[in-house]
């Protein structure tokens, strides 16, 4: 649910990272991202940008609560995560963030009204045609409602992420995150998700400032019609602005 | 539908020929599960029955289970008795007809004397060897199947003639005898008398036909030279399976050994338990490849959907629901696996229980099959199990999957 929503204080950071630092591997040790503060605010539209290997993924897994810091801390709406169980971890992710990959990462056996409603089924708040309405609603507004039955295989790669961005959306997150969303699609579709993103962002909720988006890119064109960008090399902030 | 089965559902849907190969595993393992209790069940009571019909429940003879003890040994623990004789008893119960009526007055059922003893048919200068067992023709009908054994003549016609015998119908056959013929018998004492044979008798148990010649009581009596003699009271107990109880309490009261049916076949009953063990333990066998099948197909289709339980678990979908969607996939298989090994089992044990017997001892006779839902309900219940078990690891490992890895992989 949006910060409007969930009453969460509006000067708050929805997700922030302090001194934040993941290494992986044991006997060859390699740094992701290194020392990373960084505070996400309610309504901001956020491009991460970098060359490849320069840690954008993985600053976004972390920020997604899908990897956790090998030191420094993730704060989700105030709340620190980086030591809550990964089942509590799952929760937030399911009721708080929205997720977008540069692969559409549909379930290919499910129709695009059920991939859609597959987050609201798992958090169980709403009734079953509740749920339908809502993904229909959000099939809608992405002009996907003459779609809504097909499978992800007879749809185009356009269809497909925007039907990934609609899955996002369905539990009404206060913050969507983005992994190269654009990295696979022609440039009309790239342009269409970048114009679905804005309006997410600013869509407000009773006047207040609603979701918040961070989309990795390394496109900088696209960057551009962020609000904020990011710049990493090496695992490390090198601008913010 | 809940998220874990329409998943679990669409997942088994998708893979049609793998879970067709799933669900003719488990059915297999099941049907054939089901086969093999009924036509172990069935040939179990069948026998049982076979047992029980064929013979009295309980036999009280004329020994006693322990030699007598010595008045020396009961008034002194530690005399030590050499040389001793055991003495010469008179063969026979004692007021036989007197025990007879105390075991009346309490059990229901059926009880007969009988006089058994062995002789030497001499026939068309022949001899054959022959158990001679005299019976009271009214009392014999309770505690024996004899009157539906005869094959021609009846069981009255020992009243039609003086020495009247009905003889087995195999024995008759060897000898070559004929309804009307007259025999001599020989006792062990060397007595010796003429018999006229009235009727023949078939239990269908080869050993039995070949040997088995029945009389009157009477006749029995003069053949073993001992007027009043009967060293065997036959007993038919309404519930067969209270026979050893009954047994235990009879001779108790009399002294004499009373030998229940379940004693006289101790070594049956035993085999009987030996052979359960075994095809249960084939049985189990059969449902553990089954489920081996399971596994693999569990395995596969999780190996296979590593991206998908990757998506649903960075989604924010908890382990334990994609534990249960793979562990419900396998309760899936094993479902339908079940319901088609139960048609199969039924199918299967009707089509065994179709196929004639011939055997050289025995009566030509189909495979006995005997049916029950415990069988059913067992071998579904070990498949499902088995299936359970078979979806749990690979569904734990899939729970294990972390998100971030194979999405960071495919990306």
């Amino acid at each position: 649910m949006s910060a409007a929503e969930s009453g969460a204080d509006a000067s708050q950071p929805l997700v922030e990272l302090r001194k934040a630092t993941r290494i992986i591997g044991t006997e060859v040790k390699t740094t992701l991202v290194a020392d990373i503060d960084l505070a996400i605010a309610p309504g901001e539209f956020v491009a991460v940008t970098g060359p490849s290997g320069s840690g954008k993924s993985s600053l976004l897994y972390l920020m997604g609560l899908l990897d956790v810091p090998t030191s420094g801390s993730v704060f989700v709406q105030g709340r620190e995560t980086t030591r809550l169980p990964e089942e509590q971890l799952a929760a937030i992710r399911l009721s708080t963030l929205g997720f977008v990959f540069q692969f559409h990462f549909l379930l290919p056996e499910l129709t695009a009204l059920e991939n859609v409603t597959l987050p609201m089924r798992a958090l169980k708040q709403r009734n079953v045609r509740e749920m339908r309405d809502r993904g229909m609603e959000l099939l809608t507004s992405l002009g996907l409602q003459d779609h809504a039955h097909k499978t992800p295989d007879k749809m185009s790669g356009g269809q497909r992420q925007r039907v990934a961005i609609a899955r996002s959306l369905a539990n009404e997150p206060s913050v969507v995150l983005a992994d190269e969303p654009t990295g696979n699609l022609d440039t009309a579709s790239g342009e269409q998700v970048l114009k679905i993103f804005r309006e997410i962002v600013d869509a407000r909720v009773d006047g207040v400032a609603g979701r918040s988006m961070v989309f990795v890119t390394h496109d900088l064109d696209l960057a551009a019609r962020a609000d904020r960008r990011v710049h990493i090399v090496d695992g490390r902030i090198v601008s913010d602005e | 539908m809940s998220l874990v089965l329409s998943i679990a559902l669409t997942h088994v849907r998708a893979r049609a020929r793998q879970t067709l190969v799933g669900v003719l595993g488990v059915a297999t393992g099941v049907g054939f599960s089901v086969m093999m209790a009924a036509l172990m069940e069935g040939s179990q009571r069948d026998f049982t029955a076979q047992l029980i019909d064929a013979m009295p429940h309980i036999s009280v003879t004329d020994t006693q289970r322990n030699p007598p003890v010595q008045p020396a040994q009961k008034a002194f623990d530690a005399v030590a008795i050499r040389g001793l004789k055991t003495p010469v008893s008179r063969p026979g119960i004692k007021n036989p007809y007197a025990l007879m009526a105390s075991i009346e007055a309490w059990l229901p059922g059926g009880v007969a004397p009988s006089v058994q003893a062995k002789a030497v048919i001499r026939f068309a200068g022949r001899d054959t060897a022959a158990n001679v067992i005299g019976i009271d023709p009214k009392r014999e009908v309770k505690v024996s199947k004899l009157p539906e054994q005869i094959r021609q003549g009846s069981l009255d016609d020992l009243y039609k003639s003086s020495n009247a015998v009905i003889l087995g119908d195999r024995l008759a056959k060897k000898i070559g005898a004929r309804i009307g013929n007259t025999l001599s018998l020989t006792a062990g004492n060397g007595r010796t008398m003429s018999v006229t044979v009235v009727a023949f008798s078939h239990t269908g148990v080869s050993q039995v036909d070949e040997t088995q010649v029945h009389t009157l009581i009477k006749t029995a009596q003069i053949l073993a030279g001992q007027t009043g003699l009967v060293n065997e009271i036959r007993i038919k107990t309404r519930d067969a399976l209270a026979a050893r109880d009954i047994a235990a309490r009879i001779e108790g009261e009399s002294g004499y050994k009373a030998v229940s049916w379940q004693e006289a076949n101790e070594d049956l009953l035993s085999a009987f338990q030996i052979r359960n063990i075994i095809i249960y333990a084939v049985v189990g066998a059969i449902l553990l490849v089954a489920s081996f099948g399971t596994y693999n197909i569990i395995s596969t289709i999780t190996h296979e959907k590593t991206r998908d339980i990757a998506i649903m678990k960075s989604l924010g979908i908890p382990a334990r629901t994609v534990r249960a969607i793979f562990v419900s996939e396998a309760i899936v298989i094993g479902l339908i696996g079940m319901a088609a090994g139960w048609v199969l089992g039924y199918f299967l044990s009707v089509g065994m229980g179709r196929i004639e017997i011939r055997s050289p001892f025995m009566d030509t006779t189909h495979l006995p099959i005997y049916y029950a839902a415990s069988h059913y309900l067992l071998a579904g219940a070990v498949a499902l199990a088995a299936s359970l078990i078979a979806g749990y690891f690979p569904a734990r490992k899939a729970a294990s999957v972390r998100p971030v890895e194979i999405i960071r992989g495919a990306s």
